[in-house]
């Protein structure tokens, strides 16, 4: 049996909730602190120990990581074998990101402005349609493509071009062997694996060009490319540059593609994989890791300067 | 943020303790009654019971018959090994030679009473008291054995029989120095090496060989001098390699698709490749070769002591010895596995490398301390990792 409530006692509930109502900071303390604890501890605290971490150095007769703060690690860092590695995975990186614009701008216009509603369906289904599938499964399938034996070099061979093939292979540097031996093989997949990053944003950030500018542009009597220039693409270049924030910090960081396809030179991903789990030398790793965490601070400032955020 | 920092540095304190804070522990006398299970760390395909391949299942008898239920946690790496068996709720692990050590001096692992496994005396000559499974911890004079030999194998160089024809490559030299394979084309871009730091090691051996004023007695124990002379060795070779191999499957397609014919390997491929009715087949060249050990050792932890000494004793068993080389294309511990065996078949122990144990150098963790007994001039692992990050890109 419950007792009737008075008028003067309120139930628990009420009273708790009219505690939070008159204290407006508690309340929001209490809701945002599950948040900002995943935030802090899970999150920042754990990019914290990486960082402490690469402050440590390894011991040479043991192997064992000495906990006492040296700069020794860096100095490791700065080694040409490892700079090599860096400077190769940011070359790759803006390869990768420019040429993904280059192809995506102009797809992505075409969606935006010029597609039916049918159309466009089609096509956005196209670019997402990739990422239903493994990532995994579709860079072995680019390695079975990429092969001497494999079709791109078939394809080659039947139309009587294979001089063309080899010359383009011969190429020092980007060239190998055979496509899935190169570089270039590797930037064509990575290209491939990335681009509808880059596509999805560019799409959006064209769709919010209003209409009425581009009329007015014309109006006044401007070319079709003249509007493009001072009127669409400035309009459209945040889009552009968050989606080569994709294309960039994914590229930099991925430790797959290198070790499936190209001549087996390191990159970033793949030497902090080797240095965490093959050599146990987690200093090194973690001093590998900071690398890609300050590029990225620096384009994000730089992002932040070209208006990409803008519209957030 | 003064906090946060805090608290990392406590955890990562507590890891620390944690890690020093590992037990001792003494060597059982006598079995009891199983305990109804066993946990086994494992490399892939180790512990079969015959979900891939019904003819292949060693697990559903020892169940039957010992009650003891077996459960695999299949591992990738050696440090995924130890990592694991730190964690200390696993029962056995299937350790390699580059484990076992660093298992038994981080007291993660226990000793073997040998006479509670009665196959003992079954376990070939020549791996009972290998140096990386038998050691003398407790300085007491008569060494420990830390486990019991499972399966054993060598690398070799596989190579393509319509590049080589009639004249089959008796030297590593196919995949060290440039030269013209008897198809009449050069070696450049049609070669591979194994894309992992231990390989050093075979450049040594080659060295070794080769270049006998360099005084390489141990592959695994090079001073800066000797360790220098392999990179240089190494550099050479990547103007050769096109693409290192790491996974066996990949390897299989470069052979098939990349027009790849010859390679340091492991016999799993040879037997795949050959299986599938490629122009395959391999050699121990005269230089010898490196090779691995697995050892099954029991956690110093262990909850399941009676069941793991029983499936130390079963893991003897000359079906199962016998079946596991065929599958693996590995070596049996046991030689009486080498007979009789369906599967294996006649001649599957010679073909796996059976005769060719004195000269596979077995692949121990390179240390500061040269393992020669030269001291402590010798060059780490951790640096063959990084120097060899190096040579594959082109440093």
């Amino acid at each position: 049996m419950t007792r009737p409530l008075r008028h003067g006692e309120p139930s628990l509930i009420r009273r708790i909730s009219t505690y939070f109502y008159q204290r407006p900071r508690l309340s929001l303390l209490v809701m945002l602190s599950p948040p900002m604890l995943w935030l802090g501890v899970v999150y920042l605290g754990s990019l914290l120990a990486l960082l402490i971490q690469s402050f440590f150095s390894i011991d040479g007769f043991t192997g064992q990581v000495v906990r006492q703060f040296t700069l020794k690690t860096y100095e490791q860092l700065f080694t040409p074998a490892n700079t090599d590695i860096i400077v190769r995975t940011v070359l790759m990186a803006l390869a990768v990101t420019v040429v993904s614009a280059i192809i995506a701008f102009p797809l992505a216009y075409f969606i935006a402005h010029y597609a039916s509603k049918r159309t466009r369906g089609i096509l956005y289904l196209a670019v997402l349609l990739p990422l239903w599938s493994s990532y995994l499964v579709r860079v072995y399938t680019w390695k079975i493509i990429l092969a001497q034996e494999g079709i791109i070099t078939w394809f080659f061979n039947v139309l009587g071009l294979k001089p063309l093939l080899d010359s383009i292979l011969n190429i020092p540097v980007i060239g190998g062997p055979s496509l899935s031996f190169s570089f270039l093989g590797m930037f064509i997949v990575f290209v491939y694996i990335w681009l509808p990053y880059m596509i999805l944003p560019i799409i959006t950030a064209l769709e919010r060009v209003p209409q009425s500018l581009i009329d007015a542009s014309s109006d006044l009597g401007a070319r079709s490319g003249y509007t493009f220039r001072k009127v669409i693409f400035p309009l459209a270049f945040p889009g552009l540059v968050a989606g080569s924030i994709f294309t960039f910090s994914l590229t930099l960081g991925d430790y797959i593609i290198p070790n499936v396809i190209g001549n087996s030179s390191y990159f970033i991903g793949a030497a902090v994989l080797a240095q965490q789990g093959t050599a146990g030398n987690i200093p090194l790793a973690a001093a590998f890791t900071m690398v890609p965490i300050v590029i990225m601070g620096a384009y994000l400032l730089l992002a932040r300067r070209l208006g990409a955020f803008d519209a957030l | 943020m003064r906090n946060v920092f805090a608290l990392s540095l406590l955890v990562i304190l507590l890891v620390g303790i944690s890690m020093v804070a590992a037990q001792d522990s003494t060597m059982m006398t006598s079995l009891g009654d199983g305990e109804g299970e066993v946990s086994i760390v494992a490399w892939a395909g180790y512990i079969e019971r015959g979900e891939t391949d019904p003819a292949f299942d060693w697990v559903t008898d020892f169940e039957a018959e010992t009650g003891c239920m077996v459960t695999v946690k299949v591992a990738a790496t050696s440090d995924e090994m130890v990592a694991l068996m730190n964690e200390g709720s696993f029962d056995l692990v299937t350790a390699s030679g580059d484990a076992s050590l660093r298992l038994i001096y981080g007291n993660r692992v226990q000793p073997i009473n040998t006479e509670l496994v009665p196959s003992w005396s079954a376990v070939d000559e020549r791996l009972q008291n290998a140096p990386w499974f038998t050691v003398d911890k407790d300085g007491d004079g008569t060494a420990e054995h830390y486990g019991v030999p499972y399966q054993w194998g060598s690398n070799v160089l596989m190579y393509n029989t319509d590049a080589f024809g009639d004249t089959p490559p008796t030297s590593w030299s196919v995949i060290f120095e440039e030269q013209t394979l008897p198809d009449g084309e050069s070696n450049v871009g049609r070669v591979q090496a194994y894309d992992g730091p231990i390989y050093v090691a075979d450049a040594a051996l080659y060295l070794k060989a080769h270049n006998p004023e360099l005084g390489i007695t141990d592959v695994y124990s090079l001073d800066r001098d000797q360790f220098n002379a392999a990179l240089d060795l190494l550099r050479q070779q990547r103007e050769l390699v096109a693409r290192y191999w790491h996974d066996a499957f990949i390897q299989i397609d470069d052979f098939t698709n990349e027009g790849i014919v010859a390679s340091s390997s492991w016999p799993f491929q040879v037997n795949l490749l050959k299986f599938e009715g490629a122009p395959i087949d391999s050699v121990i060249p005269e230089e010898g070769a490196t090779g691995w050990a697995d050892t099954t050792m029991m956690s110093a932890t262990a909850a399941h002591p009676n069941c793991a000494y029983l499936w130390l004793e079963h893991s003897l068993n000359p079906k199962l010895q016998g079946d596991l080389a065929a599958w693996f294309g590995s070596v049996p511990s046991v030689p009486a596995a080498c007979d009789g065996n369906e599967l294996l078949g006649p001649d599957g122990c010679t073909v796996n490398g059976m005769d060719e144990f004195e000269r596979i150098d077995f692949w121990r963790t390179p240390t500061a301390t040269c393992q020669d007994g030269r001291g402590e001039i010798c060059v780490p692992y951790y640096e063959w990792v990084s120097a060899y990050i190096g040579v594959i890109g082109g440093r």
